[in-house]
């Protein structure tokens, strides 16, 4: 059970039959080490971490393995499908990241984070790729998490395709620029959850810095999931605690219910009693 | 010798194999490691059963940090 008050003083995030403690969920790509790496997941306070499917012995140079570092009794690990620019790819690489999950017995092995990519300068979604593997993925049997862009109808037609959540981009992969269009955002939260108040809508992507979480939360977002904003700031240990922070504070902000926003000021003590040789509130 | 690819590259081996044989080869603990022969997963209960082939297109693949 979570210790935190304010984590345990709220629902928990629920996605399709997985639940989280924490609403944000972590990448674990771009450390500078797999030391830093866990160092920072633990202070980020997540329970779901992101990974990549990739050949083996092509990439790590190092010969170290990822599942060496990451405590699998702590942590349910969500495979991606970046890289993949079709339906097809992803759909494979959804299907072996599920094998290697079912084999190290990790409670992962039934869902994934879809992303199909359309241009690889901006990073931005393929919309009619990402729905065809959207829809034959959750046919399959997944639990889909699907990387989107800020587009309202495109939104409404993963949900409609099965998408277990739908994760619209705050602005795009690793731009760290926050929230570009919180319009766009707030139709996506509005539309998805008319039907279904607790349908899952997660943030994903150009997170930058702390108030970037927060801000997302107090608009309605359930969740959030980040990677570079942690892995390449300065001392990335430290971003994952602010993050951890941000995330607990927008969140409790949104269920707090903030005020209206006022073109002029109210006083907020009392208007009687005043020592004052002029009444309140009057002209000079 | 018969010769299979393996995630992209042309490998000539001794002769046909299981995938589990295959995977020995490999310096990674076999639940790290998916296998694709020929575009279709390999279910890790089928590795002793399935025999790789001259001709073959074999994927093997890891997990490594991503976001």
């Amino acid at each position: 059970m979570p210790t935190d008050p304010i984590i345990a003083d709220d629902r928990p995030l629920t996605i399709g039959t997985h639940t989280l403690a924490s609403r944000m969920i972590v990448g674990t790509g771009r450390y500078d080490t797999m030391e830093q790496m866990r160092a920072s997941l633990d202070a980020s306070g997540a329970d779901c971490v992101t990974v990549a499917v990739r050949r083996e012995r092509l990439y790590d140079k190092t010969g170290q393995n990822i599942l060496d570092f990451l405590d699998l009794d702590r942590y349910i690990l969500l495979p991606n499908t970046a890289g993949c620019y079709t339906a097809a790819d992803a759909i494979r690489a959804a299907k072996l990241g599920r094998e290697i999950l079912r084999s190290l017995g990790n409670p992962g092995s039934d869902w994934v984070k879809l992303e199909v990519l359309g241009d690889s300068k901006t990073l931005l979604p393929d919309p009619t790729e990402t729905l065809a593997a959207c829809r034959e993925l959750a046919a399959d049997g997944f639990q889909v998490l699907c990387y989107t862009s800020d587009c309202p109808v495109t939104a409404q037609k993963l949900k409609a395709a099965g998408a277990a959540s739908v994760m619209p981009a705050g602005s795009p992969i690793g731009s760290g620029q926050g929230l570009l269009n919180v319009n766009n955002l707030k139709i996506i939260l509005e539309y998805l959850k008319e039907d279904d108040a607790d349908y899952p809508v997660i943030i994903d992507a150009g997170v930058g810095t702390a108030s970037d979480i927060s801000e997302a939360f107090e608009l309605g977002a359930d969740g959030v999931l980040l990677n570079t904003a942690i892995a390449h700031a300065r001392d990335p240990i430290r971003m994952a605690r602010a993050m951890k922070y941000a995330t607990l504070a927008g969140r409790d902000a949104y269920l707090s219910g903030r005020i209206p926003k006022r073109l002029y000021g109210t006083a907020s003590s009392p208007t009687d009693g005043v020592i004052s040789t002029r009444p309140y509130g009057s002209q000079a | 010798m018969i010769s299979i690819t393996v995630n992209g590259t042309a490998v000539e081996i001794q002769t046909s194999m299981s995938v589990k044989q295959l995977l020995e080869t490999v310096d990674v603990p076999p639940n790290y490691l998916a296998v694709e022969v020929n575009g279709d997963v390999v279910p890790r209960e089928d590795y002793s059963a399935t025999t790789v082939s001259d001709g073959d297109d074999i994927e093997v693949v890891t997990l490594v940090g991503g976001g």
